[in-house]
């Protein structure tokens, strides 16, 4: 267990509703929900989620630390905005589903192995590294992720689709030597440390 | 009319060589004729896109947005921010309008910012291609240039989420926008109106990560535009874009259908209405050919 997740176990002991308000994004609006049920029924990919938006809300009131922050559903959400823009109290659920997947992850209580949990994190560094997304790098990093049997089995599989994004000059091989990225590189990773710094420094995590 | 001038954010996918490079090449020929000048925004970065929240966090993720709205307003004063790619729009409109409502959030902003000596002041709008074409054009303005028509074209428009959703285009609702469809008309083209996975998400990231579930939502997508009578789809977002038209073989392949519907975009559509060629369609640039729009531009 993480040092951060100890830590806020013990300041917030059994109001997990005041923890999610003070260190999830737009956590403050949780308690707005009416369980009325609409995000649940709008999610595209509701069918395969364990715990739909309302759900979580509701197990956030009723204070189930460990099953919100250890579920898989919010890293299902694919940001399409549909529950958000039907929710009659407007709750901004996707962000609460955005913020709720950081914190889990953050506190290292997200599940492991989680495919999009893996593959946002993957964004992230990709992107933060270079300033622009290297799509290439992004895409075999993807396909190596559980080791270079699984990998080349699975670049296999779409090999196609590559060979023919390189073909319409919408792949760029070269890539993988660096490709795309901003100049001030320097700049730009001294502002996301920066404001990395201070959102940890707010939420609790700093190590 | 005198040049309207915007400082252009084309995101990672629309760079040469990415994935939406004809979304770029085919942008430039439709503002060419439309007489918009597009700067890009010097050394702008990537945006985090949506999927970006699971290790990025809210706070650098905002700065990161802000850098690019800052370098907009120091080279580029008093445009607009205008950005072709739905998830870019959508996190740089989003990161706009949290900033704007709140001054504690603009502090730490500015604060993250100053480390590489930049400042946020809070001026500069940001707006999808879209709104531009309709709210600065209008669809008359959108005739003027036209050299063709695209008469006879059955198009699906497919709108899908993050153009339409949470923000949208003024005017528009969320279950049924109808702008596409009227762009598509504008050009003299059949807009399919009743195609009713116009706002369907088609799974987004997770065709990387999670693919069976998002090519359910794709299959839907494209049997919708067949049942129709589609001749092709015509989107206005890059992911859409890709995840629609990319992973049609693979649909095949594991469902034995026989997809092979081209998905253009507006930009495209619109390249070829003005009388550009193929090439300046970028129509190079598909996978499933677009036979009925390139014979169109040939002529
Ligand atoms: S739609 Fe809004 S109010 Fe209704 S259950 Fe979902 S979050 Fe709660
Ligand atoms: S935004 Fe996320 S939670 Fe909301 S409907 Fe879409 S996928 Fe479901
Ligand atoms: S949304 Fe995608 S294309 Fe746009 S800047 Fe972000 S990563 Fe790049
Ligand atoms: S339809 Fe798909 S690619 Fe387009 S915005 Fe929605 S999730 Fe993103």
């Amino acid at each position: 267990m993480t040092t951060a997740n100890q830590a806020a176990i013990e300041r917030y002991r059994n109001n997990f509703l005041k923890e999610v308000e003070a260190n999830v994004e737009e956590g403050h609006m949780v308690k707005m929900c009416m369980q009325c049920g609409v995000c649940a029924g709008s999610c595209p990919l509701g069918p395969h989620w364990t715990h739909s938006p309302q759900k979580i809300f509701m197990m956030i009131r009723a204070g189930k630390r460990d099953e919100v922050l250890g579920s898989d559903s919010m890293f299902m959400c694919t940001s399409c905005y549909n529950c958000m823009v039907r929710c009659p109290r407007q709750l901004p659920i996707t962000h609460i589903m955005h913020g709720l997947a950081n914190y889990a992850h953050r506190l290292g209580l997200a599940p492991k192995g989680q495919p999009t949990r893996d593959f946002a994190t993957l964004f992230w560094n990709n992107l933060s590294k270079k300033g622009r997304v290297n799509e290439l790098m992004l895409t075999l990093q993807h396909y190596f992720r559980n080791g270079l049997v699984a990998g080349i089995k699975e670049a296999m599989a779409m090999q196609g689709i590559g060979l023919g994004m390189f073909k319409a000059k919408r792949i760029n091989p070269m890539e993988i030597f660096g490709g795309h990225g901003v100049k001030d590189l320097k700049g730009f990773h001294a502002i996301i440390a920066k404001a990395k710094e201070i959102e940890d420094r707010k939420k609790g995590f700093t190590a | 009319m005198a040049k309207k001038e915007y400082a252009f954010y084309p995101g990672c996918s629309s760079q040469l060589k990415a994935s939406a490079s004809n979304y770029l090449v085919s942008t430039n020929s439709m503002c060419n004729k439309l007489d918009i000048k597009l700067t890009e925004i010097p050394d702008w970065n990537c945006c985090g896109a949506s999927i970006g929240y699971c290790e990025g966090g809210e706070l650098p993720r905002i700065a990161i947005n802000a850098r690019n709205f800052a370098q907009a307003e120091t080279h580029l004063p008093g445009q607009d921010i205008v950005a072709t790619c739905a998830a870019c729009w959508l996190s740089a409109r989003e990161s706009k309008e949290r900033l704007d409502a709140s001054a504690q959030l603009m502090k730490e902003t500015n604060e993250a910012l100053a480390a590489a000596g930049l400042n946020y002041k809070g001026t500069a709008e940001v707006r999808h291609m879209v709104e531009v074409l309709i709210e600065d054009f209008g669809y008359e303005g959108l005739k003027a240039p036209m050299k063709k028509s695209l008469e006879g074209l059955k198009i699906a428009g497919y709108v899908g989420c993050q153009t339409n959703r949470p923000f949208g285009i003024a005017g528009e609702s969320f279950e049924n926008p109808m702008y596409l469809d009227k762009m598509v008309e504008t050009l003299g083209g059949e807009a399919l109106t009743k195609y009713e996975q116009k706002v369907t998400c088609c799974g987004g990231a997770l065709a990387f990560s999670e693919p069976e579930k998002s090519q359910k939502q794709i299959r839907d997508i494209v049997e919708s535009a067949y049942d129709h009578g589609a001749e092709m789809i015509v989107t206005p977002c890059p992911l859409c874009q890709a995840n629609v038209e990319v992973y049609q073989s693979e649909i095949n392949k594991k469902q034995g259908t026989k997809f092979n519907m081209p998905v253009v975009y507006y930009s495209q559509l619109m390249t070829v209405a003005y009388g550009g060629s193929a090439k300046d369609a970028a129509l190079d640039g598909q996978l499933i050919r677009a036979e009925k729009l390139e014979k169109i531009a040939g002529k």
